[in-house]
């Protein structure tokens, strides 16, 4: 952990407000491109956005070049990971009988609403009003803290950024750093509005002092804690949960209760896979060599109580996938994010789903074909997210298949659908196409800028156009090696 | 069928086809550093923590001179007695008003500048939170190589709870500008002292304690 990239700004300027995330309209396809479009239109947002997230992907590679094992870490991790989903229910039942002989009461749950049921009835049974809570993407995809509030249970975020994008009544946009699409003037009047800090001061420390000093009282007071959790140790029984900020452990070693809300997926079966794990995931996320916090919960404290609740929610179907299982193998580093081109430009919000950036586009269409089923278009494939995957996931090619699948389910639009069938009578005539290469590069030399960058040609939006070449690469071979055009 | 049975079924019907052993996990140590506590002090640095590797004599006096102006201090290491007595607490937010705690770590790992903590040690899990600011006393024959031999030791399959700090609370989450003291301690301190300083176990008995006050 070092700093970081600070937005400059001129000081008499005034602030650039936050660009909104993706517009939602029931089942209705969430249009990712509409929401991109306003926050490329807001340059101070965006070029902080892309700056921060490019130093932490350079940092990921210092991190890599300085060890040497890496690639072999990462084939070790790939083969652990896929060793333990081949073998899941047997770990599973290995981890819930050590956790049982620990101390601690084990929950399952079929899907998000038996979930907070769960959780509901584990905090009303013991007059909980408040609950303190460390940062868990499980808990986002489950709707958890609107099935609290209904029941009258107060939910404090304790991470920094989950409380800042709480408060805001906003989504997380990353994983890891859930408020990285926000410029500090704006965290600056989210926590004027809400905690009373000074609207006019925007420093970085004294707003996380202000959070802190607000933040404080509400976890003396709180009545339950709950955690996430990065792995889960077979063997051991153990709940592994990695922070920056040791809020989790404040949320776990403060009130009498402890509830961790964890996905099947996060098993694995030894602690000595556990250091390729935690080796790699600090170093992939942030560049950090391990968060500050690397913490192992096997047991309830002396007169505290331990809940862990395991919820599948569509995961063990997602098991069944052939093409897409291996997404389960995902530690929630974020490196794939951070590294993406699209997300970088685009924010974590524009996805309208749980799960943002490359990992996002993978697994949102799992839990809604039809809602989600633009997602997957929003990439390059370049696979630069499959190259820094810690895990060795086939991102980039798990999109394209998306594509495949959602095409054949008539998930798209009728535009991309209409494109996508003139590409392909385009592409299945070889002569046609050459014409057509031709006849565009000549275009794209002689037409004004209006008629290529407008509104028809997707590829023309925020970027140039590539020069085009004074001749294709067929002319060229019939001109110097006298082959048939 | 319970939810348990019913998602033990699903799993069951959904496995995957395909054979993959487990892998055996090497240690990695080909390429140690030939120096652990040099290795260790500059990570630790580079995680925001402080490495005090020239203790006086006197274990009192080198405490006291990383207590600034602390007005309460509690010790959970055998060496040190504090204001607090953290044995007799029995709720933890008793210790929201410490300024400094005191504690003595198993182990410390090089590759990270981590210090591994667990509850027999801390005697109170949330004294490494509450407490504004955390002095570990760590015995420079106790650092080991990586995560990997770290992971070889018996607290991960013996104690309740066990944690890796590695530098202080810290935050990026407002643009990535970095602030140490986020949620837990403002800073960590870390005192190389072995274990059994000689001459302390003659002149005081078997437990030498130090009251820092």
């Amino acid at each position: 952990m070092t700093s970081g990239t600070e937005g400059d700004r001129p000081d008499n300027a005034k602030p650039e407000p936050q660009p909104r995330g993706a517009r939602h309209n029931g089942n209705r396809p969430i249009d990712q491109a509409e929401a991109a479009e306003r926050f490329l239109a807001a340059p101070r947002h965006q070029q902080q956005h892309d700056t921060r997230l490019w130093t932490l992907r350079q940092r990921r590679d210092d991190q890599m070049w300085a060890m040497p094992e890496w690639e072999e870490m990462r084939s070790l991790a790939s083969a652990i990971k896929e060793h333990t989903l081949s073998h899941l229910d047997t770990y599973l039942e290995m981890f819930e009988a050590n956790a049982k002989a620990n101390g601690v009461v084990v929950h399952w749950a079929k899907d998000a609403a038996e979930h907070n049921a769960i959780v509901v009835d584990l905090l009303q049974r013991r007059g909980a009003k408040t609950l303190i809570k460390s940062k868990s993407m499980l808990t986002e995809e489950c709707g958890l803290r609107a099935d609290l509030a209904k029941a009258g249970v107060e939910v404090v975020e304790t991470d920094l950024g989950e409380r800042i994008q709480q408060l805001d009544d906003e989504d997380p946009s990353h994983v890891v750093v859930p408020a990285v699409h926000k410029l500090r003037t704006d965290v600056a009047m989210v926590f004027a509005s809400t905690i009373g800090s000074d609207p006019n001061n925007d420093d970085p420390p004294y707003l996380a002092g202000a959070q802190r000093d607000a933040t404080r009282p509400l976890i003396l007071n709180a009545g339950a804690g709950m955690t996430g959790a990065n792995f889960l140790v077979a063997e051991t029984g153990a709940v592994v949960v990695c922070t920056n900020e040791g809020n989790a452990d404040l949320c776990a070693n403060i009130p009498r209760l402890h509830i961790v809300s964890v996905g099947i997926e996060k098993l694995i079966p030894r602690t000595e896979d556990l250091a390729i794990f935690v080796r790699m995931l600090s170093r992939s996320a942030l560049g950090s060599p391990i968060t500050q916090y690397t913490s192992h919960f096997r047991g309830p404290r002396k007169g505290g109580e331990m809940h862990v609740v395991l919820v599948d929610n569509g995961r063990s179907e997602r098991l069944g996938m052939e093409e897409f299982w291996t997404s389960l193998k995902c530690i929630r580093c974020g490196a794939c994010m951070n590294t993406c081109p699209v997300y970088r430009r685009s924010g974590g919000l524009s996805y309208g789903a749980t799960y943002s950036g490359p990992i996002g586009l993978i697994i949102d269409p799992t839990f809604n074909a039809r809602k989600y089923s633009n997602l997957p278009f929003a990439s390059t494939l370049n696979g630069s997210c499959t190259n820094v995957c810690p895990v060795k996931i086939n991102i980039h090619e798990q999109i394209y298949a998306w594509r495949k699948v959602l095409v054949r389910q008539h998930e798209t639009p009728f535009v991309k659908r209409a494109a996508m069938k003139a590409a392909g009578a385009l592409f299945a005539r070889p002569a046609v196409y050459r014409t057509a290469v031709e006849r565009t590069n000549d275009a794209l030399a002689s037409l004004s800028r209006f008629a290529i960058y407008n509104g028809l040609n997707a590829w023309g939006k925020n970027r140039e156009m590539p020069h085009p070449p004074a001749e294709t690469f067929h002319q060229w071979y019939f001109r110097n090696r006298g082959g048939r055009p | 069928m319970s939810s348990r049975d019913i998602i033990l079924a699903s799993i069951r019907a959904n496995l995957p086809k395909l054979e993959r052993s487990l892998p055996a996990v090497p240690k990695f140590e080909e390429n140690a550093p030939a120096d652990l506590v040099e290795a260790f002090g500059k990570t630790l640095t580079r995680m925001g923590g402080r490495l005090v590797t020239d203790p006086t004599d006197d274990l009192r006096v080198t405490v006291r001179g990383l207590l600034e102006d602390s007005r309460l201090v509690c010790s959970a290491a055998p060496e040190i007695e504090g204001e607090l007595d953290v044995a007799a607490v029995a709720d933890p937010r008793v210790l929201a008003d410490v300024d400094h705690a005191v504690v003595r770590a198993c182990c410390g790992v090089a590759e990270t500048g981590s210090v591994l903590l667990t509850d027999v040690d801390l005697k109170v899990n949330a004294l490494a939170y509450l407490a504004q600011h955390l002095i570990v006393l760590l015995d420079p024959a106790d650092i080991v190589v990586n995560i990997h031999s770290a992971y070889a030791r018996p607290e991960f399959r013996e104690r309740r709870y066990a944690v890796f700090h590695s530098g202080p609370s810290a935050t990026a989450d407002i643009e990535g500008v970095l602030i140490l003291g986020a949620q837990g301690v403002r800073s960590l301190s870390v005192l190389l002292v072995p274990r059994n300083p000689i001459g302390f176990d003659q002149a005081q008995g078997a437990r030498p304690v130090q009251r820092l006050v």
